[in-house]
């Protein structure tokens, strides 16, 4: 059968290009298009799948990692955004055999129920102690405010970080 | 999302060259609304200029006793600065209102200017918006919009600025910095942002190509007497139904000076200099603050949903300028926000 029409040609694709990232102390350099953002960068070049992708947004903060030690949503910077950067993930903060104090603290305050916000909302607490502003209950829930957890386990996410802030307070002091 | 390329700029020359020479292209800060809205194609761009590695990311006194708050430090980092805690702590305040921790450290001061509205109808590409598409009329008008602006607003778009950290920046009487292909020059706060006017889809008078680099805070801070109130759907993370940055001088129970900025209510962050004259001489009462919030609201329009809104505003006027004035909050809102300087 011969061909009528034929079909317009392929848009182009914007070529890809290149960039380093340190992640979680290791030096990766990915070659990937421009609109790829950290999240899936890190979820689909990397495989650290432990950072999850909730609502893509900037809304919910399943993405939360550090970068350069600060919290940010990874859903809304494009990788290539952070060229240079120094990129903190859930798989970074501890190690099975040694979890981090925050991990430790999630689990001994039972502080999830199905997971899923788990790695965005230690991360955040993370970046939270790392700020050093939070101080009372109410401090920690204003800046945990950017981590949403449908199961509603707040509470215990509460105690957890607060367990942790107290320590850290009482080391300061 | 679309297709596009992007290149980090390295210098202040190099990016507005760089953005001249794409059509279609956007300078990027922190990227907290633009990937956002290049999700939803609601923004197009060909061509992103990075704009990280510009420097630009410090925050530092003037010699006039002023401070100059670079474009591309974070909200984050401006709020907790020192000399914004010490100085200007409704900035502080204003800031800390808005957002997550996470997007306060990802955006950008010079980037906060620049997010557009969060009008439900300009993110759905399924309904007119003459903001994003020009002459295709307003779904707001008649449809939900309880998140609208009464204030300013015209027969083509009554969407609203979303920001906090602009009523406080309009409210101090910031100057804007701007470089472009004609070179440098400055833009008085509240020439920044315009209404909508026929135009909804220009938000600021920027020319084509121009960047903001850096905004520059006078020397007078208002650090005794100020308020940012914010009233909103949740105590955290959600945008202000209508919010307040009010900032007295006192001497004694009389006003000597006075600001008073709103956010929630218009395209632009709504400064009232005849109210603000108003409050000028006068004892620091509550009949005063009526008086004044009066004439703010009296041109005001609702739209069905919003018109609670009208009301609302007078009200947050009265308890922002009273806060200002007693340095308490009447209720605790939110941990970050106590009038305790």
């Amino acid at each position: 059968m011969s061909q009528v029409t034929q079909a317009p040609p392929p848009v182009a694709l914007a070529p890809t290009q290149p960039v380093s990232l340190t992640i979680n102390g290791q030096a990766h350099t990915l070659q990937i298009a421009p609109w790829t953002t950290l999240l899936d960068a890190l979820r689909e070049y990397l495989d650290l799948t432990g950072t999850k992708k909730g609502c893509d947004h900037g809304q919910c903060g399943a993405c939360t990692v550090l970068v350069d030690g600060k919290r940010i949503n990874s859903c809304l910077s494009l990788a290539v955004m952070q060229e240079g950067s120094e990129i903190q993930t859930i798989e970074g903060l501890g190690s099975e055999d040694q979890l981090s104090p925050l991990q430790q603290a999630f689990i001994d305050h039972d502080a999830f129920q199905c997971g899923y916000c788990t790695p965005g909302q230690i991360c955040s607490a993370q970046g939270l102690i790392n700020e050093g502003k939070a101080r009372t209950e109410a401090e920690v829930r204003e800046l945990m405010s950017g981590n949403v957890c449908r199961c509603g386990a707040y509470s215990n996410i509460l105690s957890a970080v607060m367990e942790v802030v107290g320590r850290e307070l009482k080391i300061e002091n | 999302m679309n297709s596009f390329t992007f290149t980090q700029a390295a210098a202040v020359a190099g990016a507005v060259q760089d953005k001249a020479a794409h059509e279609g292209s956007a300078y990027i800060g922190g990227g907290t609304n633009l990937v956002d809205l290049m999700k939803e194609n609601v923004a197009r761009p060909t061509h992103l200029i990075g704009l990280k590695k510009l420097g630009l990311d410090t925050i530092e006194t003037l010699p006039d006793g002023g401070l100059r708050l670079g474009a591309l430090a974070s909200n984050a980092d401006t709020a907790w600065h020192p000399e914004v805690e010490k100085r200007y702590p409704l900035l502080n305040q204003a800031i800390l209102a808005g957002a997550s921790p996470q997007l306060r450290n990802m955006a950008t001061d010079g980037g906060n200017l620049m997010q557009r509205t969060r009008c439900y109808y300009f993110y759905d590409l399924a309904t007119p918006c003459n903001k994003r598409e020009p002459g295709s009329g307003c779904s707001a008008i008649g449809g939900y919009n309880r998140v609208c602006g009464i204030l300013g607003t015209s027969d083509s778009c009554i969407a609203t600025h979303p920001s906090d950290m602009c009523v406080a920046l309009a409210a101090l009487d910031t100057t804007v910095r701007v470089s472009g292909p004609n070179g440098e020059r400055t833009i008085k706060f509240e020439d920044f942002h315009r209404l909508p006017g026929d135009h909804p889809e220009r938000d600021n008078t920027l020319e084509p190509g121009e960047l903001i680099t850096g905004l520059d805070l006078p020397e007078k801070g208002f650090a005794k007497n100020f308020s940012y109130l914010k009233l909103r759907d949740r105590t955290s993370y959600a945008f202000a139904l209508v919010s307040v940055a009010a900032a007295l001088e006192l001497d004694g129970n009389t006003i000597k000076d006075a600001r008073l900025a709103l956010g929630g209510v218009a395209h632009k962050p709504w400064r009232d200099k005849e109210a603000e004259a108003m409050l000028i001489g006068q004892p620091a009462t509550a009949d005063t603050f009526r008086r004044v919030a009066a004439k703010v609201l009296a041109n005001a329009k609702g739209y069905g949903e919003n018109t609670f809104k009208i009301e609302l505003a007078k009200r947050a006027i009265v308890r922002a300028l009273k806060q200002a004035t007693e340095m308490k909050q009447e209720v605790d809102t939110n941990a970050f926000l106590n009038s305790n300087p």
